[in-house]
């Protein structure tokens, strides 16, 4: 293997002088003083490497000596990876015994010498390739396939499997032979390098089933579908955070991989606290048994954080070949980028906008391309879906990150500061953002098939009424509140109701906070006939105090259980209210 | 500052000076380490090769090519024990009252981060009595949080009265470019109140070298952290002014001639504010780092980058402003938030308290919509002149900075105030609390039906 010595030092960036063959994004381990201190080569010039190292640099000297691994930074996967809590190298937090991280310290993924109960799927003679299920165990209650590992490119033949029965994680359970005649043993885990993509699947066609979040604002009126793309800018205090959680708690994945990616560290420990506790309604089991999280949070070290994401990729990209549909959340890829911006200006490369690098757009692109959904070659199908904040610098929505990503996410779920102020949360701005998958043609035919008929319509009907109020609500504000026909005052409310029953909702609330898509369509359809009646009025504080005795009447229903008792009571008022007014 | 030891090679060819830094040859160097150049502390910022690049804090004015260095062989430490309480240090930690060296283990700054798995939730109310605070923007032990405040509100004063009222064990003080006004304000502050034997306090003053401020928040942190992780105590450290702690930032690494991002500052801002802000903790043994720190802004600008940045990292902000109507002072309802308050809110204070909170501010709002009505010369409602004059008395009686009750004295003023001002369905708080809250004039029977059949939303 190469070595090196140290020539330069500057923050987190070591210069090294090699003795052999080096890679692009190869990893290295400094000696320091007993430890073994993580690095990955960023860029090569000659002799010399450049590397970027995942732990403090304090101490450290020039001549101090370098291992090369011939490896680029790689991840374990197999049984074991739900319910983890890792570090953006993918350390087992839960196994470092010091209460403060110490450099050079790590802790293996997952347990080698844990024993699963595992059960053939293939037969002796199969040809098969990287992806491939050979077998299956139970992890928590998902089916885990066990899987031909990703790197064999090639058909290979399957020349022994394993009988049903018990076997230790690290144990041989299948071995295969090559064209030239190798015979290869494959155990339970895997190792893949986490910048390249997981691509053993037939092929990845357009998104188009509707992936349920709960929040109304996203699912009723900006859709994110399986495998689809999205993304939540918002200036601080907005809500990001808060609406990644209420989705990573309600969406209708069958796993969830969390990115806490350059973020406060009590926002993890409040997932720590409340997913041991909390209950998926589907499935009746506590939230952390489907969720596995990858936290770099904003003290450790920098050049974790981008590992941190593709970290949390790869193992989303992992179970979704096991036909399973993964949810990945980061908060925040604005963080990821800073870090990637620290260390281009400290290898003084000419800097892109905002000091940005060049390639800044590229790598977010790359980073989104990797989410999907894909046809395995067995027939099935699985998803990754990725959803990321933004944190733009001062809320201002034209800076590199937020415009790169937008080119590449399908769903733009714009969190505005006003509508945080007001405190109309989720604070998404209804008319900036946007879903792509409204306009893509499988996904209407699958909503008219799984919704309703002409869903899209309705939707985009509920869009232009709020766009009208909002409007309206500006033109009111020029002339006065007397100055305008009542019609005006009737249509600012009529978009009012759309704004506070649909798109609003309490996000910790136990009944409001997560909708399913039937009860959505439900309301939808009760506020838009109302939408739909002509009203007759007095004058315009008539209008709102009837609207807001609607309004309340509705929040009312938002809050209580799904066609209760209590729910059909207040549905029975609105409609005495409605026939006192209508005309 | 005396640190020679006999054995230490003395280096006197320098290289390089510019502003804040000078170059070297020498050997056998770590990353970090500390040095002294001509009797200045210094630090190793940069290694290439044999050519090592100092920082050095007080400046380099006078620094000669032949100045003597001398490598210390360790980073920045602070020697830690219970001598530390009651004590005034400068920015390497050095007593500046006259009082005796302190005896310790030396322990060096800015050390490794808590396992996140290992921390524990915040959960403790602090009570401050400020009703902008305990009211609206309730505070928890491990939560940091920053006062934002323009450079002539008395952000300092409020500062110290919220540290004597909370009941900390330590408070340290860390103050960055503090006027020799303010440094002896607080000192006097600590000393009439009788609190200087839980005080500790980390000095840069305005006529100190600001490179040296970059040390001062590492300083209050690691011996905050000695005193709530080793001793389990329950720790307030106050970080004042983080604006000139950033300012410092940015002259260093200019003069490192790093590429600078927004409003000059380094591209590392986050990570380097990150870095500070994230030591306040809950620690599972019962000991907690509190940070409350001050961010003063340039004409309110909260998109600078400097507090910018800070919103990004802290939970929540204080926000200070004058309100002119009242002749004081108040935090902000609308541009304050505690983003750890509904831990407690409701929980460890009385059950009407998150729905009296939004109600309070609700109201407020619809006041300040009605100010704006007015401005634009339309008409206000009887509902509007009702906000107005409501909006007067909650800014007096709870908003403003002087207030000092208990959390169920600030909801009994509310409950007060709404009564005074409006009608049980105009205030939007749940039928429940209504019911046990309202009193009076809730027992006439119209009213009481009108609550039922209009029961109000959140
Ligand atoms: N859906 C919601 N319902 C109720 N309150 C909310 C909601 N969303 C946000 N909030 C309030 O806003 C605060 C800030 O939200 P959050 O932490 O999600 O902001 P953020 O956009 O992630 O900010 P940052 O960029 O600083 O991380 C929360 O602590 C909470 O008080
Ligand atoms: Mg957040």
């Amino acid at each position: 293997m190469t070595r090196g010595k140290i020539t330069a030092i500057i923050s987190n960036l070591i210069t090294i002088e090699v003795d052999g063959p080096v890679g692009q994004n190869e990893i290295c381990y400094i000696l320091h003083d007993e430890v073994r201190l993580m690095s990955e080569v960023i860029k090569v010039r000659g002799k010399s490497a450049y590397a970027q190292v995942f732990e403090s640099t304090r101490g450290i000297r020039v001549g101090d000596k370098v291992e090369f691994t011939g490896e680029m930074l790689e991840i374990t996967l197999g049984p074991g990876l739900l319910s983890k809590n890792y570090d953006g190298l993918q350390n087992n937090l839960d196994d470092l015994e010091n209460i403060f991280l110490q450099r050079g310290i790590y802790a293996p993924a997952i347990d080698p010498e844990k024993i699963y109960e595992f059960t053939p799927m293939a037969n002796k003679g199969d040809l098969v390739r990287g992806g491939d299920w050979l077998g299956v165990v139970k992890e928590n209650w998902i089916e885990h396939k066990i899987m031909v590992p990703f790197k064999v490119h090639d058909l290979v033949k399957l020349v022994w499997i394993a009988e049903k029965g018990e076997y230790k994680v690290k144990d041989i359970i299948a071995k295969v032979e090559n064209e030239d005649k190798e015979v290869i043993g494959i155990s339970m885990m895997q190792k893949w390098p986490v910048k390249v993509p997981v691509t053993n699947y037939k092929n990845k066609p357009r998104p188009f089933k509707l992936l349920q979040t709960g929040v109304r604002a996203m699912d009723t009126l900006n859709p994110m579908t399986e495998g689809g793309t999205g993304f939540i800018p918002g200036p601080f205090g907005a809500g990001k955070t808060v609406l990644q959680h209420a989705i990573s708690k309600n969406a209708d994945a069958d796993l969830i991989v969390l990115t806490a990616c350059g973020e406060r560290a009590n926002e993890v420990v409040e997932i720590f606290t409340e997913f041991p506790e909390l209950v998926d309604l589907r499935t009746g089991r506590k939230l952390q048994e489907r969720t596995t999280i990858v936290c770099n949070t904003s003290n450790m070290p920098v050049a974790a954080r981008e590992a941190s994401v593709y970290v949390g990729m790869t193992i989303a990209e992992y179970y979704r070949s096991m036909g399973l549909k993964v949810l990945l959340l980061a908060d925040s890829t604005s963080r990821w980028a800073q870090a990637l911006r620290e260390m281009s200006n400290r290898m003084e490369e000419l800097p892109g906008p905002d000091a940005f690098p060049m390639d800044l757009s590229a790598i977010i692109a790359n980073f989104y391309s990797r989410a999907g959904y894909v046809e395995l070659f067995n027939g099935k199908t699985g998803s990754v879906t990725f959803i990321g904040t933004v944190s733009p610098a001062g809320g201002n929505l034209k800076e590199p990150v937020t415009e790169s990503t937008q080119k590449v996410a399908r769903c733009f779920y714009a969190l505005a500061q006003k509508r945080a102020d007001a405190k109309r949360y989720p604070a998404i701005e209804p008319l900036d953002s946007y879903s792509k998958y409204l306009e893509y043609e499988e996904f209407s035919k699958f909503a008219d098939e799984n919704i309703e008929k002409r869903w899209v319509d309705t939707v985009s009907k509920a869009k232009d009424i709020l766009r009208k109020g909002i409007e309206t609500y500006e033109q009111i504000n020029i002339l006065g509140d007397d100055a305008v026909p009542i019609e005006y005052h009737v249509r600012l409310w009529k978009s009012e109701l759309i704004d506070a029953i649909i798109l609003q909702q309490d996000a910790f609330d136990e009944i409001d906070q997560n909708t399913p898509v039937e009860r959505q369509q439900y309301m939808l359809k009760k506020v838009l006939e109302i939408c739909d009646m002509d009203f007759e009025f007095e004058d315009f504080e008539e209008v709102s105090t009837f609207f807001k005795q609607l309004i309340n009447h509705f929040k009312q229903m938002n809050y209580t259980g799904f066609h209760s008792e209590e729910f059909k009571k207040y549905e029975e008022e609105i409609g005495n209210i409605i026939q006192q007014t209508a005309v | 500052m005396k640190h020679t030891r006999a054995f230490q090679k003395i280096y006197t060819r320098l290289s390089e000076i510019t502003k804040a830094t000078c170059t070297l040859t020498a050997h056998n160097v770590g990353y970090e380490e500390m040095a002294i150049v001509d009797g200045r502390p210094a630090q190793v910022v940069k290694i290439n090769g044999s050519k090592i690049t100092l920082q050095i804090f007080p400046g380099t004015e006078g620094i000669a090519t032949n100045s003597e260095v001398i490598f210390l062989g360790k980073p920045p430490v602070l020697k830690v024990s219970e001598d530390l309480t009651g004590r005034f240090f400068n920015a390497y930690g050095e007593p500046i009252d006259n009082g005796p060296e302190i005896e310790g283990e030396e322990v060096a700054i800015g050390g490794p981060s808590l396992n996140p798995v290992r921390r524990k939730q915040p959960s403790e109310l602090i009570a401050t009595g400020i009703a902008g605070i305990d009211l609206n923007n309730t505070i928890v032990t491990g939560q940091k949080i920053p006062f934002f405040a323009d450079p002539n509100q008395p952000y300092n004063e409020v500062m110290a009265e919220v540290a004597l009222r909370a009941d900390a064990n330590k408070i340290i003080l860390g103050g960055m470019g503090l006027s020799n006004d303010d440094y002896l304000f607080f000192k006097n502050k600590f000393t009439h109140a009788g609190a200087l034997d839980k005080i500790i306090s980390f000095i840069n003053r305005t006529d100190n070298p600001p490179v040296e401020r970059l040390l001062v928040p590492d300083m209050a942190c690691t011996a905050a952290e000695y005193f709530a992780y080793h001793k389990h105590e329950k720790v307030l450290v106050l970080l004042t002014d983080m604006t000139l702690y950033a300012d410092a930032l940015a002259i260093v690494s200019n003069k490192m001639d790093q590429i600078p991002s927004k409003d000059s500052m380094p591209g590392s801002l986050y990570s380097d504010l990150a870095k500070i802000y994230e030591k306040a903790a809950q620690f599972p043994d019962g000991g907690s780092i509190t940070i409350i720190a001050v961010t003063t802004l340039n004409e309110g600008d909260i998109t600078h980058a400097i507090p910018d940045n800070t919103g990004y990292i802290t939970e929540g902000q204080l926000f200070l402003r004058r309100d002119t109507d009242i002749g004081k002072v108040i935090i902000d309802p609308f541009r304050s938030l505690s983003r750890l308050k509904q831990i407690v809110q409701g929980k460890k204070t009385r059950e009407d308290h998150p729905q009296v909170m939004n109600a309070g501010v609700r109201l407020y709002a619809d006041a300040m919509n009605a100010r704006t009505k007015r401005e634009n010369g339309f008409d206000l409602s009887e509902y509007d002149e009702r906000c107005l004059k409501y909006a007067l008395d909650y800014s007096r009686k709870l908003l403003a900075i002087d207030v000092n009750i208990g959390t169920d004295e600030m909801l009994d003023t509310a409950w007060g105030l709404f009564r005074k001002y409006f009608k049980a369905h105009e205030v939007g708080i749940k039928e429940s609390l209504i019911k046990k809250y309202w009193s009076g004039d809730l027992q006439k029977e119209e009213e009481l039906d009108f609550i039922e059949s209009e029961a109000d939303f959140e």
